[in-house]
């Protein structure tokens, strides 16, 4: 339009505080009248030091820290620093170990995935989508809860191994879970697939091309849905996917086209839970028998761990992509580093492009297409400059302050 | 000597504006639960919005430093008393208290002052969500205003073709005759229509999904909502309930005119009709608004604008002219 131009650009802020987002980010975006013609993205308002804190622990006290990096990639994090640290220090897993921690981590990816489809219509207005997935999702929490005792932090992972067996009767409790994901399978690709109202409000909304995919180096489903065909569990195998033969897939194995929208990363999320449903089943049925520890005692296992010294990479295809742990050892009780790098991270560069000539009530779900894991992302803040409060000032200031407030009240 | 006629009408105009409210709360109370149970939820007690009304008087209302504040504090008081006055022209089983000094145009401007004064209110806010939300809901307003007027006049010239009515305007003129018996079949699927494309303008009335754009939570944070609070909020809040009762009762006195009587054998004129009425526009609220609202995704408000005024005004359109046919065929 001509009168485009003459328009006032208003900025709004999105986050860190807003009810499309479920955990802290701000992303401020320029509009005018309802196009959005600018992007910012301030991340670090969930920045915990974690990295930090594990560098102060021994490794198997590290493997819950870091499965408290994010409360929904609670495998794939503690899964790569396991991986990271066995790397490191030449450790070989039990084969059954490789095959248990698969069928964890594609529970993880169940439910994770079925998390996003729920936040995806949320954002779109389509309630009864959000509720029906987060009932369907309470049965693979309940599935994780019977193997490992938790339904989020699952604490089910050790260096050289898992920690607990999965036994017949709690096999066939899982196949009973797969078939009942089968239903649900059916029922949400029928809606997906069908309805127009949700192909109304994502296709062709925040597309991103292939080329652009390649350029940004995305990961994940995100990557998938632009059509690369890029998937740590086909490309760098670990755990028991080796025996697997996982294939990456795209939107043109459902849909039968590639456009690289908010629907196609919608879709992708779909197929790959029933690709996570066959892989399970094949687990089950292919799994060796055996033991499922390489060290059983922990303080041998700790022993072994300070005479090590090297470095350790692991990528491990998390929900939302490729994620990487590294970790340095030097002979120590402690790693002397640990770097995360969330799929996240790589993902969030692509917002810019997803954003560009958007509407503003196109934000919420171009955002959460990529599904952002924000507390994943958060390893980094930059200050300004540096201030160092000990504790002894910290305490001052409270005293300071409650006095104030109770100044105030009187 | 004392006008007892203007103090009998105030009395009545009262208990009618209170009746009227506790019943918009109620059906608000009973949308939720309906669909609570469509999304496999449990949902609230049934009456969790005298609850939240309630909770809502305490709490402190906040008007932020940047807003024009005679007019924010104004504007929620205009927007549910032109809600609850649309309640004194219409005739609830029995002619309305103001029937004489109030007709259909009247109704039409009353349904519009809410949104107006909802947007209003929201510029004079301040705060950029609320005005994204307060252009929302003009450009919604404009596009089933449309809608609406069309249902309106085809009513009217309806009446006036047909009947010896002089005051074709009034709410008490369908009642008097209702639609469906003046017309042949093609003319009955021309009234269909008009239904239809009205019960499609009922999401966009009652701030409802699909066309809950002007609040759309995941998006502008409740829009033009974002900054009232306490009593500001509480006031909008049964302006909302009162707004999807008031426009399924004008569908019914439009549309559904028929008494219980008729049907089933009791006195005439008792209190069985206002029950009746309402059972019938909430059937009318269940059909247009509380059922749809679980069923689909929110539009966009370019999607909403087409959606109004091609697909739902084309089907208004449609309907005047299969009634205009019917009654050339018919030789009035």
């Amino acid at each position: 339009m001509a009168n485009e131009k003459s328009k006032e650009k208003v900025c709004i802020p999105i986050g860190p505080v807003h009810p499309a987002l479920k955990e802290p980010i701000q992303i401020e975006v320029e509009i005018q009248g309802e196009r959005v013609v600018g992007t910012n993205i301030t991340l670090g308002h969930v920045h915990r030091g974690i990295e930090w804190i594990g560098t102060r622990r021994n490794p198997i006290q590290t493997i819950y820290i870091a499965e408290r990096i994010c409360g929904i990639c609670n495998i794939c994090h503690p899964l790569a620093f396991c991986q990271a640290i066995e790397n490191a220090a030449n450790i070989r897993v039990p084969e059954r170990a490789e095959y248990l921690r698969t069928i964890y981590a594609e529970l993880e990816r169940i439910h994770s995935h079925l998390l996003f489809l729920g936040v995806a219509a949320h954002e779109i207005g389509f309630d009864s989508i959000l509720h029906y997935t987060w009932l369907a999702r309470e049965k693979v929490l309940d599935v994780i809860e019977m193997l490992t005792g938790n339904r989020i932090t699952k604490g089910i992972l050790m260096i050289g191994g898992v920690r607990r067996d999965i036994s017949k009767e709690q096999a066939s409790k899982i196949r009973e879970m797969l078939s009942y994901y089968e239903k649900v399978y059916k029922k949400l690709s029928k809606i997906f697939l069908d309805d127009i109202t949700i192909k109304m409000r994502t296709r062709d909304i925040g597309v991103v091309s292939k080329k652009d995919a390649l350029r940004l180096c995305l990961v994940g489903p995100t990557a998938r849905a632009s059509g690369i065909k890029k998937d740590t569990r086909q490309d760098f195998p670990y755990a028991a996917y080796g025996d697997l033969n996982v294939r990456a897939l795209t939107p043109l194995d459902i849909v039968g086209e590639i456009r690289g929208d908010s629907y196609d990363r919608t879709i992708m999320r779909l197929i790959e839970i029933k690709q996570s449903m066959e892989l399970i089943e094949r687990c089950l049925k292919e799994m060796p028998e055996g033991p499922i520890l390489y060290e059983q005692s922990l303080q041998r296992l700790l022993l072994n761990l300070k005479s090590v010294s090297g470095e350790g990479v692991a990528l491990v295809e998390a929900p939302r992509g490729e994620l990487i742990h590294y970790i340095r050892m030097e002979k120590n009780d402690f790693p002397s580093a640990w770097k995360v790098r969330a799929p996240t991270y790589a993902n969030l560069h692509a917002v810019g492009v997803i954003l560009n000539n958007c509407e503003l009530a196109d934000v919420p779900i171009a955002v959460a297409s990529i599904d952002p894991c924000i507390s994943c992302t958060n390893r980094a803040v930059i200050a300004s400059e540096k201030i160092v409060l000990s504790q002894e000032k910290l305490h001052e200031l409270c005293v300071e302050k409650t006095r104030a407030m109770k100044g105030d009240s009187l | 000597m004392i006008d007892y006629t203007i103090a009998y009408t105030i009395a009545n105009a009262l208990i009618i504006i209170f009746a009227a409210l506790f019943i918009s709360l109620l059906f608000h109370g009973i949308e939720r639960k309906i669909v609570a149970r469509m999304q496999a939820r449990i949902g609230p007690p049934l009456l969790q919005p005298f609850i939240d009304i309630k909770k809502l008087f305490m709490k402190e209302n906040i008007v932020p430093d940047s807003a024009v504040k005679w007019l924010f504090n104004l504007m929620p008081i205009v927007a549910l008393s032109s809600a609850i006055v649309l309640f004194l022209y219409i005739p609830f089983g029995m002619p309305a208290i103001l029937n004489e000094h109030g007709d259909l145009i009247l109704v039409l401007y009353l349904l519009s002052i809410p949104p107006l004064a909802l947007a209003i209110g929201a510029f004079a806010s301040g705060s950029s969500f609320a005005a994204v939300g307060a252009q929302r809901e003009l450009v919604l307003l404009i596009s089933y205003e449309f809608v609406l007027s069309v249902v309106i006049f085809s009513f009217a010239w309806l009446l006036s073709v047909c009947t010896q009515n002089t005051n074709v305007f009034s709410l008490n003129a369908p009642a008097l005759n209702p639609p469906w018996s003046l017309v042949g079949p093609i003319g009955f699927i021309g009234i269909a229509l008009l239904l239809i494309s009205t019960l499609a303008v009922m999401p966009g009335k009652a701030g409802k999904i699909p066309a809950d754009i002007a609040e759309a939570k995941t998006e502008i944070a409740e829009g033009v909502l974002v900054e009232y609070s306490g009593f500001n909020l509480a006031l909008l809040y049964m302006t909302q309930a009162v707004r999807t009762f008031g426009f399924a009762a004008l569908i019914v006195a439009l549309f559904f005119p028929w008494n219980a009587s008729i049907f089933i054998d009791i006195p005439k004129d008792t209190v069985l009709e206002p029950i009746f009425f309402i059972l019938k526009a909430g059937l009318v609220m269940f059909f247009s608004a509380f059922f749809i609202s679980a069923a689909v995704a929110r539009f966009k408000v370019d999607q909403a604008a087409r959606f109004y005024i091609s697909t739902v005004f084309s089907i208004a359109l449609l309907g005047l002219l299969l009634i205009l046919l019917d009654l050339t065929l018919r030789g009035f």
